[in-house]
């Protein structure tokens, strides 16, 4: 539904984003994920053909963003960052004005407005002026005229930003139901998100695609191994050569001492868990187990590592720790 | 359509902020000063006539009265059209709205069009409201509507070609007080232009004429359509719109 294929803008000397390459399948969610200007906003202002870019091709349903720019954008919902709205507009006729542009059928129109400003939650907000919204009613308008004409793809900006705890819920609640008729590219740098909301994750930074993948293939494809943390009362190197001896483990590297106990991380093949085996053999050796878990899995871990490893690599090539986690100084 | 839509909205937010009443009270606030002043001074010339009859010959209402409000009004103009249009585009690249107004469906041409016709139409509203004083004149005396007529389509063509160079401006930057006072530059340079003809000569004279703009306006006031007087009007409004739509159309292939 959404290709980009060896995507660049460059504003003047500066590189917004560089050959960049990704694909959104039909019905599918997939979340942008970087730093700040690691060029996300400047990838979706493509996408929905405000701005051209240097050099590359995007395709949104089938449609090239530059040549067939009105095609695109009649199948486009678009949430830029921010949500710039006009405050001088009751929200209702802001709406009113959206549904009109997009070319809802007159008839129509004042059941689609209807439609989104219930799945929106602004109802009791359709009447008061735009610009005297608090920041979350006003993000909810700008998904609200996102939303209208029911366009095939939405382009949608940090949708959540802004939003109190609960709106947030509400929001992401919504866009997981968009899923299916819909296909939803959203950027953001809240990490959750990604893993709550989406299918896919596309992971920029500093204007390039660093990963992606579903979330597990992430996982999977940045530690190729099942880690977990143990912390052990017993003589150190008698317990590190019997964990070394347990089925499945790769290494045994040694952690600072802590709480009196002697800790390992200890890396296993992923189809072999190991953690079970692990607390039989303490146990029986009579060693007092402290404390057990399994690191390094989450979506977060990915994108520290991956953004972190490339930052190192960039910045300084004597420093190639800096930023990683301290745990695996092996 | 999609220009309809951006029509809608423009006029809607013309009336939703102060611009159009602010606007509309003062222009009409000065302008019926003007007419208050030429009116008593006409209605003075006229008492004294009675004295002196060889005066009376002179005082027809359109040369007295209408023709030098016609001129005041389009010299008002001047000052309030960039007005008008300053917010056009300069306040959508402001706030980003025009983000999303250029990634509607709706064809740049269309918004451009929704804006000067609402622009225009806000200014026909406000000429219309000036009728006033001619019918407050035909009160009292006989009016030759003709003249009267010809003079509005002076006034409206003046407008509308200030608008597009108004809309020009606006739509060449992000800052409101810029694309006012650059459009207000650009028309008083057009406007005094003329002037320098006194002192030249030949084709360079001519030219210094044609495009001053003050030389076209005067013939409807009395009466006349000329179809240079037309073309002028009608083809400056043309290149303004389509240099606005050039520089709109810019942004989606300038790098």
């Amino acid at each position: 539904m959404i290709q980009v294929d060896g995507l660049t803008k460059r504003y003047g000397p500066v590189t917004a984003i560089e050959q960049v390459s990704f694909g959104v399948d039909p019905g599918r969610i997939v979340g942008f994920l970087g730093p700040n200007g690691a060029g996300k906003s400047t990838t979706m202002k493509i996408l929905s053909c405000f701005m051209p870019a240097t050099s590359g091709v995007a395709r949104v349903a089938g449609y090239d963003v530059f040549s067939q720019s009105l095609e695109v954008r009649r199948r486009i919902g678009y949430l830029p960052e921010n949500a710039p709205l006009y405050p001088d507009l009751p929200v209702r006729a802001y709406l009113d004005f959206v549904a009109e542009a997009k070319g809802v059928a007159r008839g129509a129109r004042r059941a689609r407005v209807a439609e989104v400003v219930e799945r929106c939650f602004i109802g009791d907000m359709e009447h008061r002026l735009v610009g005297k919204l608090s920041k979350g009613y006003r993000q909810r308008v700008g998904l609200a005229q996102a939303l209208l004409g029911d366009p095939e793809v939405l382009i949608l900006d940090e949708p959540t930003i802004g939003l109190d705890p609960r709106q947030i819920a509400e929001i992401r609640a919504l866009i997981k139901s968009l899923a299916g008729q819909h296909t939803v590219i959203l950027s953001t740098h809240i990490l959750p998100e990604v893993s709550m909301v989406c299918d896919g994750v596309v992971i920029i930074n500093r204007g390039r695609i660093v990963a992606q993948g579903t979330e597990d293939e992430l996982v999977a494809q940045v530690f190729p191994t099942a880690r977990v943390e143990l912390r052990v009362r017993g003589p150190a190197d008698d317990v590190a050569g019997a964990l070394r001896g347990v089925h499945g483990v790769i290494d045994v590297a040694p952690l600072a001492a802590r709480d009196g106990g002697v800790g390992f991380l200890v890396e296993s093949s992923r189809d072999r868990d190991v953690r079970g085996e692990l607390v039989r053999l303490v146990t029986a050796r009579g060693w007092s187990l402290i404390e057990l878990h399994q690191v390094g899995m989450s979506l977060e871990e990915v994108f520290i590592r991956v953004v972190a490893g490339e930052e190192a690599e960039g910045a300084a090539p004597e420093a190639p720790e800096a930023g990683g986690a301290p745990a695996e100084s092996a | 359509m999609g220009w309809r839509a951006v029509f809608k909205k423009e006029i809607r937010l013309y009336f939703a902020s102060p611009v159009a009443y602010v606007v509309f009270s003062f222009f009409l606030l000065i302008s019926g000063w003007f007419f208050s002043q030429i009116f008593l001074f006409y209605s003075d010339a006229s008492m004294r006539s009675f004295m002196q009859p060889q005066f009376a010959q002179n005082l027809s209402v359109t040369e007295n009265v209408m023709r030098p409000l016609f001129t005041n009004l389009s010299v008002v103009l001047l000052f309030f059209i960039p007005m008008l249009t300053m917010r056009l585009f300069a306040e959508e690249k402001k706030s980003g709205t025009i983000e999303l107004l250029l990634t509607y469906p709706v064809r740049d041409g269309e918004v451009l069009l929704g804006k000067y016709l609402a622009a225009l139409a806000l200014f026909a509203l406000l000429l219309a409201l000036t009728l006033v004083y001619p019918g407050l004149v035909s009160a009292f005396t006989r009016v030759e509507w003709g003249p009267v007529l010809t003079g509005y389509l002076g006034l409206l063509l003046t407008g509308a070609t200030f608008l597009a160079v108004g809309v020009l401006v606006s739509s060449l930057t992000e800052n409101q007080i810029v694309a006012g006072f650059g459009a207000f530059g650009v028309l008083l340079a057009f406007w005094i232009v003329g002037w320098g003809a006194e002192w030249a000569s030949g084709n360079l004279r001519a030219v210094l004429q044609y495009v001053s703009i003050p030389e076209h306006i005067d013939g409807f006031s009395r009466g006349i359509i000329d179809t240079r007087d037309l073309v002028y009007y009608v083809s400056a409004i043309a290149l303004a719109l389509f240099l606005t739509l050039r520089s709109l159309e810019s942004k989606r292939w300038r790098g």
